[in-house]
């Protein structure tokens, strides 16, 4: 298995942690995620500032270097693999747009090789009976709440999984031997970059998931996106201060909990740079 | 948010304003791809919108103002700023109208005009924008004390800062990628093509 790797721009510093547990989950594996040379930013949702062949121009520049290597692209941010699918999409579609693009980036682009976000990478190219026979350490009465956010699974035609009701990343719990509670929030919006710009209304917004994972019974939150991350993690201590809570719910990248299961040490992935400590948590679990 | 806005007026002649918006509206229906009329006021849009509590026009009266070609209100709204792209609404949309592909279009076109009530949110997308292109990707640290410094809110999580560089979560210099002009020609030439009429 190999595949042209994106990291995005947050995996270098707010989400490093995220690739840090990627990347030792795919050498434990065997996966082999080579990172896509000169890589750029995808744009995330302020190219559309800038006019719609922006939005896709940016992205699809990746994917044609990609594309020279002959290999399928995996994507870690959600937000990445969103807008790099969508120029995938808007090439291979419209011959009118192809043509564009391809004068834009001064590049051949043909839209040939598919994007994939990395959960679709382990969960369903590695395959839930291979991450079972991998596991060393069980999850056992781990209960998780698996929280997908906006941009892996919207809009549909873009979605990697059911877009109300997601089970990709609930399914992975499970071949870790973990539990994935039922709850309401995995496709809520954590408000992005309102907990900056607007931090009010942002904080009031991840306060819902907070509070609807505290109430399902949920362990610990997982995620699959560095923003859905800094939000829970970062500005738990936020909304605590806004709602008078004390939420301490560790929330932990898919890949973390993957590698936890797998014997990889929890520093090998990255697991000490969260804000909310999960110490006390996996030490009772006795996964660290 | 709500209370920051109040709405002009509660009266509209819609016979004139249809008239005299007509181009208006073509021109958004022809930028965002998607036909305004498809619409049917249902407000499963509003129902689903994380951010709808703090708009003051729900997703649905922006759908039905763009109808009536209520140009000024919807380009002074803080609703177009405070969209966070979540695309809950076009995922829900028994009409499949791709509303957050026409508030894209309306920003951009309130952006033409001089016109952002969310002033912050405007500015963090600018220096957003600005850090792809001086350095081909995203410099969080630059982009995070950028913001602070121009919103004037120089101590703005200062608390965090410790506990990021200790984590080395930020680093202090860009990651600059060799190739930066091929970027820099991507902002560029998509320009020059718009310009031409090129756009799609």
């Amino acid at each position: 298995m190999k595949y042209a790797y994106y990291p995005g721009c947050s995996l270098s510093a707010t989400g490093v942690e995220f690739n840090m547990s990627t990347l030792a989950l795919a050498r434990k594996l065997g996966v082999e995620l080579r990172e896509i040379p000169q890589w750029n930013c995808c744009g995330a949702s302020y190219s559309h500032n800038r006019g719609h062949l922006f939005a896709i121009a940016l992205p699809a520049r990746n994917l044609a270097l990609a594309e020279r290597e002959k290999l399928e692209v995996a994507v870690s941010c959600a937000a990445c693999y969103n807008k790099l699918k969508a120029a995938r999409e808007a090439v291979k579609s419209s011959p009118e747009m192809k043509e564009k693009i391809n004068r834009v980036l001064n590049m051949e682009y043909n839209a040939t090789y598919d994007v994939l976000s990395s959960v679709e990478v382990f969960g369903k190219r590695y395959g839930l009976d291979n991450i079972s026979a991998r596991v060393t350490k069980p999850l056992t009465g781990l209960r998780v709440a698996s929280y997908y956010g906006c941009l892996l699974v919207r809009p549909p035609q873009l979605a990697m999984d059911d877009q109300e009701n997601p089970s990709s990343i609930d399914d992975i719990i499970g071949a870790l031997g973990g539990t994935a509670v039922d709850w309401s929030h995995k496709v809520e919006c954590c408000g992005a970059f309102h907990s900056t710009y607007n931090s009010k209304a942002g904080f009031h917004v991840i306060g819902d998931i907070l509070a609807a994972a505290a109430e399902s019974g949920a362990d610990c939150i997982t995620v699959a996106c560095p923003l859905c991350m800094l939000n829970l993690d970062m500005r738990q201590a936020n909304v605590n201060r806004q709602r008078k809570t004390k939420y301490k719910i560790p929330i932990f990248y898919f890949t973390e909990l993957m590698g936890l299961a797998m014997g990889i040490l929890p520093k090998e992935l990255g697991i000490q740079k969260h804000f909310v400590n999960p110490g006390p948590l996996l030490r009772a679990k006795a996964l660290a | 948010m709500g209370s920051k806005t109040v709405k002009k007026s509660n009266l509209v002649n819609i016979s004139t304003l249809f008239t005299e918006s007509r181009s208006f509206v073509a021109m958004v229906r022809q930028e965002s791809g998607v036909d305004e009329k498809d619409c049917y006021q249902c407000g499963k849009c509003s129902a689903g919108c994380p951010l709808a509590f703090d708009m003051d026009y729900m997703p649905r009266e922006i759908m039905r103002m763009l109808q009536l070609g209520m140009v000024d209100d919807i380009l002074h709204s803080h609703t177009i700023w405070l969209c966070s792209h979540c695309i809950t609404c076009y995922s829900r949309c028994p009409r499949s109208v791709d509303l957050p592909r026409i508030m894209d279009t309306l920003r951009l076109e309130a952006i033409k005009r001089g016109h952002a009530p969310e002033k912050q949110i405007k500015l963090f997308g600018d220096l957003f924008l600005w850090s792809v292109r001086q350095f081909g990707r995203v410099f969080e640290m630059g982009l995070i004390m950028g913001f602070n410094l121009k919103s004037g809110q120089f101590f703005k999580d200062i608390m965090l800062g410790p506990a990021m560089l200790l984590n080395r979560k930020i680093s202090l210099l860009p990651h600059k990628i060799a190739d930066g002009g091929a970027v820099k020609e991507i902002f560029d030439r998509t320009k020059e093509m718009e310009r031409e009429g090129g756009h799609s």
